[in-house]
């Protein structure tokens, strides 16, 4: 044996035996085996649904709908079809998640950073919060806010007079939605126009300050680009813009816009509920952050606001943002929720309604999931973009 | 059950299973010893549950009676609550047997669900209740109102249809319980409920203050409700739909739960056919229709005893008289 050992190369194994094409071709089979399993379940689902006389496919989505739905960010009338109840549906969702999400960000971080406030009272209000609002099942709130808030307001006839044109009774809020006339569309211009620049603005003056440790008034700058230029010329052109108020006809208030009891019952308790955990969240970041960043920026001089903001909260969230991000996705799920105070959301108007006319549960279903999917995995996206934007950048 | 748990069953029923039609439901539910029937999840006279739990109504009586007819005891039920929008997956997904449950007969409903209707128990036409306090006397003054509705319900469809053609608006309000639907209307989130005139009482007495509502006149559509079977097991459809057809036969005959046993020796053919001699061939006992009025009274009886004149709902028979008095239940001859 040992004559050959020396002359040989360790030849190269035979392709069945190389680890290499030995996983590529494992991972080629368990492919086409799981191609096959979900076309022999779809086309086996397909065959049962016919041998049963149910109906299938998406033809149904063009056909007419023929209800009404009561809330709805693009036109919709009865003569619309199944189609676009499902894009009525899905705006209807998209719109509390977005303002629940935004809303309870706000009321959470202003909670969390309360409840570790110096001030023995506020401290124990924001406690007091979190404790009762984290605890109670969020269906339960929304039902309370809905027939708690339903029950308070007066009637139509009775609708509280807030001024400017502003309703507010048990039917909603009514607000009078703006008419933009000629030459508006510059005042929007200009508004975007100042969003733009003071974003630049607001690097310039980093800039400086890294560089010469001058300090540039940005807050106030911003404000004055952002709106007061647009509101300047909107006064000067004689302000080219009128109100649909809303007015009392008939049993309710017809023109301007309307905020459902719904959605606002809605959005106060998912607002509020998942406020309380953001508020924990805020809060366990602040902790992180060690007590000697705090002593060494107040060392340095600067207010315990200039702290908080310019020291502790960019390094707490860190901390924070992967717990918040699963916040948000509970918030965007928890708010199919909905169909209990009949808030037309997507499970409500699409998995309900359009589901029970056409009886196609399985199509619809599907598509209703693929929706939450798609949603789920954006706000995971967009989280783990903002989290690496904040990560630490060692310098 | 909530609807996505049905709908993951009967897509994995629908996915996994061999492709073979139905499963034989009367062998089912002989070696289970009971019927799965599906009901609302509360409408007093149709289908409620009392403070003890024991399910009572003339939906409920339909259960009962197939049970009696099957299986030789009405007790034998047990009852699932179903919402408008879960009761159609529930059947189609073998959860429930039956679907008793004041469903409209509608021809998407019968030719694209799998599924069949196998009689109509209740004529019915939907309606609108309004606070008093509106000062409505006719639905056509209620342009521009707001409604409240169940989702997933005829209702929905008949009410836009009739605004439509009207030329009038409405705001709807949709609920996907009966309780929220109530409770919204009684918050006065809406001018007017909208449904089933039979459910309009119904729901009516679940008010705190019932006088305060009304029923309008209006009756716009036909609403004919009957118990739904799936479609494709003609053993069961045809049982489900006999046991029916024997209780308005017997009110026809004047055979009633108390007169049964007498009945059983009357010299009148009719009679005789209906005591024994038919089961064989619908694949039960000699005795089921027998059983079926014994356990649980004619289609007079029962209509009386939950929704008519010996119930809070106080409904005249009106379309559900017996064709022999001017109304439209008439039911094929048993022989
Ligand atoms: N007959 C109509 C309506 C049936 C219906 O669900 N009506 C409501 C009345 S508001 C009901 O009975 N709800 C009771 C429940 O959901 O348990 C249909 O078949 O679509």
């Amino acid at each position: 044996m040992s004559e050959h050992e020396s002359g040989i190369q360790p030849s190269k194994p035979a392709v069945w035996n190389d680890p290499k094409y030995r996983a590529l071709f494992f991972q080629v089979l368990l492919v086409l085996g799981l191609g096959y399993f979900f076309y022999t379940i779809i086309d086996n689902t397909l065959s049962n649904m016919e041998a049963r006389g149910i109906s299938t496919g998406f033809a149904f989505l063009g056909e007419a709908a023929g209800f009404g739905i009561g809330m709805s960010l693009i036109e919709y009338t009865e003569a619309n079809t199944y189609g676009r109840t499902f894009w009525v549906g899905l705006l209807n969702t998209l719109l509390v998640s977005f303002l629940g999400i935004i809303f309870a960000t706000v009321l959470g971080f202003i909670m969390g950073i309360a409840r570790l406030s110096h001030n023995w009272l506020i401290a124990k209000i924001a406690m007091l919060y979190i404790e009762i609002f984290r605890n109670i099942p969020v269906l339960l709130q929304i039902f309370f806010w809905y027939f708690a808030v339903l029950a308070a307001l007066p009637s139509v006839r009775q609708s509280i007079d807030l001024g400017a044109g502003v309703q507010f009774n048990n039917r909603g809020l009514y607000l009078p939605s703006p008419v933009p006339e000629d030459g508006f569309s510059i005042v929007v211009w200009l508004f975007v126009i100042g969003i733009v620049a003071s974003f630049f603005l607001a690097r310039w003056a980093h800039k400086r300050q890294d560089d010469t440790g001058q300090q540039f008034p940005i807050f106030w700058s911003t404000l004055g680009l952002v709106f007061g230029l647009p509101l300047l010329v909107f006064l000067a052109m004689g302000a080219p813009l009128s109100w649909d108020v809303p007015e009392l006809k008939g049993f309710n208030f017809r023109g301007g816009v309307t905020i459902i009891p719904e959605l606002l019952s809605l959005l106060l308790a998912l607002t509020i509920y998942t406020g309380t955990y953001i508020a924990e969240t805020v809060r366990a970041g602040i902790n992180s952050v060690s007590h000697g960043q705090t002593e060494a920026s107040l060392a340095l001089g600067m207010s315990r606001g200039q702290t908080m903001r310019l020291i502790i909260v960019p390094q707490a969230m860190r901390v924070i943002i992967p717990p918040l991000t699963s916040q948000y996705l509970n918030l965007a799920k928890n708010s199919s929720l909905a169909v209990a105070v009949g808030y037309p959301d997507l499970v409500n108007v699409f998995m309900g309604t359009t589901l029970n006319q056409t009886g196609q549960a399985v199509e619809i279903v599907f598509m209703t999931m693929a929706v939450y999917l798609t949603m789920s995995l954006s706000i995971s996206a967009f989280m783990n973009w903002y989290n690496k934007f904040m990560a630490l950048v060692e310098r | 059950m909530n609807k996505i748990t049905s709908t993951i069953a009967l897509t994995s029923i629908l996915a996994f299973s061999a492709n073979t039609a139905n499963a034989d439901t009367l062998d089912s539910i002989k070696s289970k010893g009971h019927i799965q029937c599906g009901v609302s999840t509360g409408l007093p006279g149709f289908s409620n549950a009392d403070a003890a739990g024991n399910w009572q109504g003339l939906d409920v009586d339909m259960c009962r009676a197939v049970a009696a007819a099957v299986l030789g005891d009405a007790s034998k039920v047990k009852y699932t609550p179903l919402t408008a929008k879960e009761r159609f997956t529930a059947l189609q997904s073998g959860e429930i047997d039956m679907l008793p449950r004041n469903t409209t007969w509608t021809l998407t409903r019968d030719a694209s669900l799998g599924l069949n209707f196998a009689g109509v128990n209740y004529y019915d036409g939907q309606g609108f209740m309004v606070t008093k306090a509106l000062g409505v006397k006719s639905a056509l003054e209620l342009d521009g109102a707001a409604v409240c509705i169940q989702a997933g319900t005829t209702t929905e469809l008949n009410l836009a249809d009739y605004f439509r053609l009207n030329g009038m608006q409405y705001k709807s309000v949709t609920y996907d319980t009966s309780d929220a639907t109530v409770k919204g209307f009684e918050a006065g989130r809406c001018d007017m409920l909208t449904s089933d005139q039979s459910q309009l009482y119904a729901l009516r007495i679940k008010l705190k203050d019932p006088d305060s509502a009304m029923v309008l006149p209006e009756v716009i559509s036909k609403e004919p409700l009957g118990p739904v079977v799936r479609q494709g097991d003609d053993k069961w459809f045809n049982i489900v739909k006999w046991t029916l057809f024997a209780m308005v036969n017997a009110e026809e005959m004047g055979i009633t739960s108390a007169n049964a046993d007498k009945m059983k020796s009357s010299d009148n053919p009719s009679v005789g056919r209906f005591m024994g001699g038919q089961g064989e061939k619908l694949g039960l006992g000699d005795d089921w229709a027998y059983n079926i009025v014994k356990q649980v009274g004619n289609y007079g009886e029962s209509f009386e005893r939950n929704v008519g004149m010996g119930s809070p709902l106080k409904i005249s028979r009106g379309l559900n008289a017996l064709w022999t008095n001017g109304g439209l239940q008439y039911a094929p001859p048993i022989r």
